[in-house]
């Protein structure tokens, strides 16, 4: 696809996580603007997926999992845009009996959920999993989990980690929205994780590292990751993010982690995100 | 009462003899363990499907979510482990990733209760019962002799759903006969009775029979079911018996809060309140020992049951 048509569908993206969030003054507007680049490329580009006729097993499919499912809008925005669901029900996010749960759940049927996820770090166990299901079923397509960088302080993503590597489940592609940021402030003060590159290296893993801004980078890097898989070894991408990206005011800082954009802030937002494909 | 005593062996075993025939028959049925194969008797299963077979590490965690997403793409996971790292150590993970996203995950819990003995109270869990049945989409299962783990094992892969199936280490008379029905969510009445109902799952139920000797040889007259499902569970049997009855003992291998004797409550208190009384773990851990002195040290033995059902019948009036 088009670098340009990639950069149309990220800003109707990004319009949409903003005024769901909005609309229900709850939900995570930073992380999600910071994974709208990396989650349109996948949707648009690189997944080979059934959207209009989903099933829960996914056979003959690639698989994504969100781990890190407070990124929820984004997600939800991505899967109405690409057809999973219709755009109008974006306008339920949050609310009462909507299938757009503030974390993706599986119960309410929303198509292109395989998993629940909002308590963090489950994320790659599950992939792992279905990783191994589809080996099992001959099933040559591959496993796409997202995970947040503070999310790796979770002990059970090393567990994963580990495992993955000691039985060579070649088919997944991890990536780690590098954004630096969390709830409570800059990732290096509250628990910064050294060396990722290395962390992951020594734990057996292929790294590569990506520009989550730059269509091109993106592209290539996910060209490279997909051509090292069936090798034996797990492959993991870190990707470089800005928190907020898209919106002047919320870049460089954590503050939009979790929190909600009030109507001046919104209409500020609105001003610098083209409506592309017409607003839900 | 006559119940014919078939052989002795623990109920883990019959969860081991179950699952290695399902691996025969079911090419879906995979089996996941973390570092204890041999005390979960999973041995048969990994020699004849080493392709179907993962040894996860000790990682219970890791391995709850890894068996959440197989069931992605049909594959049905049985994962065993003991009942303390089944279920108190991954409790979050068995809520988000299987129980609220409603994967078909098999968590198979050895050594449940008292009755793994010696190692002490870190591996005890008495409130493994309480949180699997407070999840919802959770169906809870404790079978009550080697015969009954063997078939609930076995029934366990045809129900689309995460079911937990608590068993346990010690040997223990067999006193189901191979070929009984097993039926998740159905009772069985092991003998018919008017006086008062015993309501018992898992070891206590040998108790229980055990106990019955000694209450026939006093004339009192008693019903005996085994609720080798405690959720779903079934109301129509424990109302049909204390219709009749008027009185109840819970009988479980379980702390008496969250158990199954508090189910049984809930039921009584809703549909017909009559006394009850509680055989169970008082709010206590437990501690090194023999696991037949344990059962006798905190309550939850045979003269217990018989105290129990005194009690009960003098509150009846």
């Amino acid at each position: 696809m088009d670098n340009n048509k990639l950069v149309e569908i990220a800003s109707q993206v990004r319009r949409d996580v903003l005024r769901m969030v909005h609309a229900v003054n709850s939900g995570h507007p930073g992380g999600s603007l910071g994974c709208a680049d990396f989650l349109s490329f996948l949707y648009f580009e690189k997944l080979r997926i059934n959207a209009e006729n989903f099933t829960m097993d996914g056979k003959e499919e690639d698989l994504f999992f969100l781990s890190n499912g407070h990124i929820s809008p984004v997600w939800y925005s991505v899967l109405a845009r690409a057809g999973y669901f219709p755009v109008s029900e974006l306008a339920t996010f949050r609310r009462l009996s909507s299938r757009l749960q503030g974390h993706p759940s599986t119960d309410k049927k929303l198509p292109g959920i395989r998993m629940a996820s909002g308590s963090l770090g489950q994320g790659l166990s599950v992939g792992i999993g279905a990783a191994i299901s589809k080996k099992l079923n001959h099933d040559t397509n591959l496993v796409f989990t997202l995970h947040g960088d503070g999310e790796l302080q979770e002990g059970q993503i090393w567990e994963a980690a580990m495992y993955a590597s000691a039985n060579k489940v070649d088919n997944i592609i991890a990536t780690i929205d590098f954004n630096g940021r969390q709830i409570d402030g800059d990732l290096d003060d509250v628990l910064p994780l050294g060396n990722l590159s290395e962390k992951w290296k020594a734990f057996g893993w292929e790294v590569l590292e990506m520009d989550g801004h730059n269509f091109n980078s993106i592209r290539s890097v996910m060209d490279s990751a997909i051509s090292l898989t069936g090798k034996g070894k797990p492959i993991v991408i870190i990707m470089k993010t800005e928190m907020g990206q898209g919106v002047d005011f919320m870049m460089g800082t954590h503050k939009w982690h979790g929190s909600a954009p009030n109507d001046q802030q919104l209409e500020a937002a609105l001003e610098q995100l083209a409506e592309t494909l017409g607003d839900y | 009462m006559e119940i014919e005593i078939l052989g002795h062996k623990d109920t883990r075993s019959g969860f081991g003899e179950g699952l290695a025939e399902l691996g025969r028959v079911n090419p879906n049925v995979l089996a996941l363990c973390a570092d204890l194969t041999g005390s979960l008797k999973m041995d048969a299963f990994l020699k004849e499907n080493p392709d179907r077979f993962f040894q996860i590490g000790i990682a219970e965690a890791n391995m709850m979510g890894i068996a959440a997403g197989m069931t992605i793409g049909g594959k049905i996971p049985f994962t065993g482990t003991f009942a303390n790292f089944s279920t108190g150590r991954v409790y979050d993970q068995i809520r988000q990733s299987i129980a609220y996203s409603q994967k078909n995950v098999k968590i198979c819990a050895s050594h449940a209760g008292l009755t793994l003995g010696e190692d002490g109270a870190t591996h005890q869990i008495l409130e493994d019962i309480g949180m699997m049945r407070m999840l919802p989409n959770m169906t809870v299962i404790v079978p009550a002799d080697f015969n009954q783990t063997k078939q609930a094992t076995i029934a366990i892969a045809d129900h689309q759903g995460p079911v937990y199936l608590r068993f346990g280490r010690p040997v223990m008379p067999i006193f189901i006969k191979p070929d009984a029905p097993f039926i998740i969510g159905k009772a069985d009445v092991i003998k018919e009775g008017n006086d008062v109902t015993i309501i018992a799952c898992g070891h206590l139920v040998w108790k229980s029979i055990e106990a019955i000797k000694t209450l026939e040889e006093r004339g009192i007259s008693v019903e005996l079911i085994n609720m080798h499902t405690i959720k779903p569970l079934d109301e129509a049997a424990i109302l049909a018996s204390v219709a009749k009855t008027k009185c109840v003992v819970s009988a479980e291998e379980h702390m008496i809060n969250g158990g199954l004797g508090e189910a049984i409550s809930q039921v009584l208190s809703r549909n017909l309140p009559v006394p009850q009384e509680f055989v169970g773990v008082d709010d206590s851990f437990g501690e090194s020992g023999a696991p037949m002195e344990l059962m006798t040290k905190y309550g939850i033995d045979t003269q217990n049951i018989i105290s129990a059902v005194l009690k009960v019948l003098a509150r009846k009036g």
